[in-house]
């Protein structure tokens, strides 16, 4: 039984379950800018091509030249608290409920006054400082002042943390522990103190190495789930779905074939049927129950993890039909995203590269190891970011992508990875 | 070129439609009403007001060009003047260029807001853009967050204590207790100030101003047009406004009146020991103190040994908010603006609600506002004398 090895929380059933607030989330377009780069957990400014001068707040015209050829870039951050504030009160309610917040106004080295969060071991101003971009719980950018040497651990940070979603002490579903990615993302999941995972099992009655070491692991249960299947899927959120804090896709179905290959439609359909009318069963049954619990005290459900593949961002021919399925999931996950962002909770997405795994067999390195594809999703739930490209091959492809996506188109098409 | 002077323009009829802190009443209610007390205290019909100056946050989605029509105004001057507690002092500025040049004979300057038990919120939700991008997702703490950043810095800098900034609050709450519009009647103690619940570090309640509704307005006129209707007025001797000045300061430590103070005094004919009262913007005391340094009366940083050397009651050394001040008195949306201005007028022409400034024959009002991100971007003053 799933229950068996859960520790009881001690909830109780009479009192009333708080509804989930937000963080005001109306940005101008041009300030998306900032929630574009925190999303890959990075801080980028607007920086003026023609006379260099960083701007914030985020603005469509140069303050010093008037240029309008204001580019987003990758910026240090390092400046000085200049004043801070200890706020007491607050208009809108997500604040109310957790007061009191800490917040300063930094001097960026170069120019560029920042309001920024003021994380807890931050000195009182004035003091040199670091900022980093977050996403806040509406997944809008914010900026944190952080100790301008030595790395930060927002998770440890007691209102800082809700930037975060740290697997500490939460419950957990992975979906399919059977692959080695799988396997891999329980194993770190459970070294990074989730309290309790459910792991999914498709078909019990096929052994596959690595699932008995799993079922060692005092947090883990085995549950059936076959995301292929509706009444699997139900089922267990009916059994489980009230519990979930956080929920990591892992069901993947990835069959390497050209999309004129004999038995490419076939394959085709399982992978779309897994990877992504998969996603599209488990949102319709999970989502609403995450939505539900997304403020329930501190074990509150929090973040829902996709492990996509950079495939989704453009085609690679020789995985013709896999590419399609996780670029269909990449569509359906933004629009899951949007729906759990109201409540809250996080969509994160991973898009490694190839995997050093059965599947990814031909592919040349350097290839990702599933347990350093877990390691990045552990760092993604413990950070603040929602979009997640682990490994070499993924940054490249990105960089590509972002340059030049039809260049990348062409290159793949003819078989320059 | 030299500026010119104001010559003969003249301000009258002081009126303030009283403060409710909230009201079921939009916008063009106080307005409104504004607009009817000054054409029954100056006795004219609405066909005399050829300008009109309008200051209102809540009035969207008009401007002053739906507040004509809604009110029945025929005009031939008429302007909107989104400038927060800077309004009063930019539309004297304005409107006296209008009636000193023949463009308009009479300009009503009226500001006013409602407050609904939303308002607020609202209003600074989306105050700017750069507001609503980079302050207000960091607590929401609105105008409170701005302040008590400058606050601390302020306080660090150049050695402030709270009792300082007591010493003010308590000051403008003895004199708004004169003040039968004035929405705190009871005193206010150092102790009760020090002791109130804490707001944003290092601001407690009694550093913030109160959101209310209601309105203030005045006429602007030439002397002659004054004498014809029998109002008692205040001359213009100087005006001065300055926006977006020393944008390179990491923080905000001084204002606008900095670049211009030397040019107010030479227009008016003025040094700043000849002042007799000082009406200054205030919606947090430590902007008070950067207003007495900044317009001459101390030095950068002596601010807090000026408030130790000085008492601020209507029969102090310093007689400064006459009226109690938005602190004490409510602060009414851009009315805000206003409420110096008008009291400066009653002070001057005999007319005041509470205690008279004895022999008060010059007066400054200072107008200070619009925290766009992360301080105040308008600033200005206005000299006034008796006739």
């Amino acid at each position: 039984m799933a229950e068996a090895k859960m520790r009881a929380r001690g909830k109780n059933p009479i009192l009333r379950t708080p509804l989930p607030t937000l963080p005001p989330h109306k940005r101008s377009r041009v300030a998306l800018g900032l929630t574009a780069a925190a999303a890959r957990g990075a801080l980028e400014l607007q920086v003026c091509r023609d006379c260099g001068a960083a701007q914030y707040p985020p603005r469509e015209v140069c303050r010093d030249c008037l240029s309008s050829r204001l580019f987003w870039r990758p910026h240090k951050g390092e400046g000085e608290l200049v004043a801070e504030t200890t706020l007491h009160a607050a208009q809108e309610l997500y604040f109310r409920e957790r007061l009191p917040w800490r917040i300063g106004v930094v001097r960026l080295d170069g120019g560029a006054n920042l309001v920024a969060y003021v994380y807890d071991r931050v000195r009182r101003a004035p003091c040199r400082v670091r900022v980093e971009a977050a996403l806040d719980r509406g997944g809008q950018a914010v900026l944190i002042a952080v100790p301008a040497i030595g790395s930060t651990d927002l998770s440890i940070d007691p209102k800082l943390r809700e930037m975060t979603c740290d697997p500490r002490a939460r419950k957990i579903l992975v979906t399919d522990g059977k692959s080695a990615i799988g396997q891999a993302v329980v194993r770190a999941l459970a070294a990074g103190g989730a309290e309790a995972i459910w792991v999914g099992e498709a078909e019990p009655w096929k052994k596959i190495a690595g699932t008995t070491k799993l079922r060692d692991l005092p947090q883990v249960s085995m549950v059936p789930l076959d995301v292929t299947d509706s009444a699997s899927v139900r089922e267990l959120a009916g059994e489980i779905g009230a519990k979930v804090d956080i929920l990591v896709n892992t069901a993947d179905c990835h069959r390497t074939l050209a999309i004129a290959a004999r038995g490419a439609l076939d394959a085709a359909q399982l992978e779309m049927d897994v990877n992504y009318f998969g996603l599209l069963r488990l949102a319709k049954e999970f989502a609403p129950l995450l939505k539900a619990r997304a403020a329930d005290g501190p074990a509150n459900a929090i973040a829902w993890v996709n492990v996509l593949s950079i495939f989704a961002l453009s085609n690679y021919p020789p995985h013709g039909t896999y590419s399609a399925s996780k670029a269909a999931a990449l569509s359906l996950s933004q629009a899951l995203r949007g729906d759990l962002y109201a409540a809250g909770v996080r969509l994160i997405n991973l898009f490694p590269g190839p995997v050093d795994d059965e599947w990814d067999q031909l592919e040349l390195p350097p290839k990702l190891s599933p347990s350093a594809l877990a390691a990045a999703l552990i760092e993604a739930l413990q950070g603040s970011m929602e979009d997640v490209y682990p490994g070499e091959v993924a940054q490249d492809w990105l960089a590509r992508h972002r340059e030049n996506a039809k260049a990348l188109e062409r290159e793949l098409s003819e078989g320059n990875r | 070129m030299a500026r010119g002077g104001y010559g003969d323009v003249v301000l009258a009829a002081p009126v303030t439609v009283p403060y409710v802190r909230y009201s079921i009443r939009g916008a063009h209610w106080f307005l409104g009403r504004a607009l009817a007390q000054l054409l029954a205290v100056a006795k004219i019909p609405k066909q005399r007001v050829d300008g009109l100056a309008v200051a209102s946050f809540t009035l969207a989605p008009d401007t002053a060009v739906g507040l004509t029509q809604n009110l029945g105004l025929t005009l031939r001057w008429l302007d909107n003047v989104p400038m927060g507690g800077a309004s009063a002092v930019v539309s004297i500025r304005r409107a006296a260029r209008a009636v000193q040049n023949g463009d308009a004979e009479i300009v009503a300057c009226v500001a006013g807001d409602t407050n609904h038990t939303d308002s607020f919120r609202r209003n600074t939700s989306a105050f700017s853009q750069f507001a609503q991008d980079a302050v207000y997702p960091y607590g929401s703490g609105g105008p409170n967050t701005s302040f008590a950043l400058l606050t601390s810095y302020y306080m660090r800098t150049y050695g402030a204590k709270r009792e300082d900034f007591g010493k003010l609050c308590v000051a403008q709450r003895n004199n708004a207790l004169k003040n039968p519009l004035a929405l705190f009647k009871k005193p206010l103690t150092l102790d009760q100030y020090l002791n109130a619940r804490l707001v944003a570090e290092p601001l407690r309640l009694f550093d913030c101003v109160m959101p209310c509704a209601g309105a203030e307005g005045f006429l602007v006129m030439r002397e002659d047009t004054a004498r014809d209707l029998g109002l008692p007025f205040a001359r213009l001797l100087a005006a001065i406004e300055r926006h977006n000045a020393f944008p390179d300061d990491p923080i905000q430590y001084r204002g606008g009146w900095v670049m211009d103070r030397a040019e107010l005094y030479v227009q008016a004919g003025l040094m700043p020991a000849d002042i007799d009262f000082i009406e200054v913007y205030d919606d947090y005391p430590v902007i008070n103190v950067l207003q007495f340094e900044d317009l001459g009366f101390c030095s950068k940083g002596e601010g807090p040994d000026f408030i130790r050397a000085n008492t601020f009651e209507i029969d102090g050394t310093f007689p400064c908010n006459t009226s109690g001040g938005q602190l004490s008195v409510g602060q009414a949306g851009a009315a805000g603006g206003h409420l110096g201005a008008v009291e400066a007028i009653r002070q001057l022409t005999g007319q005041t609600l509470g205690a008279p400034v004895a022999g008060a024959k010059y007066g400054l009002v200072s107008g200070f506002g619009m925290i766009n991100y992360d301080r105040g971007i308008c600033s200005g003053a206005v000299v006034l004398a008796a006739d």
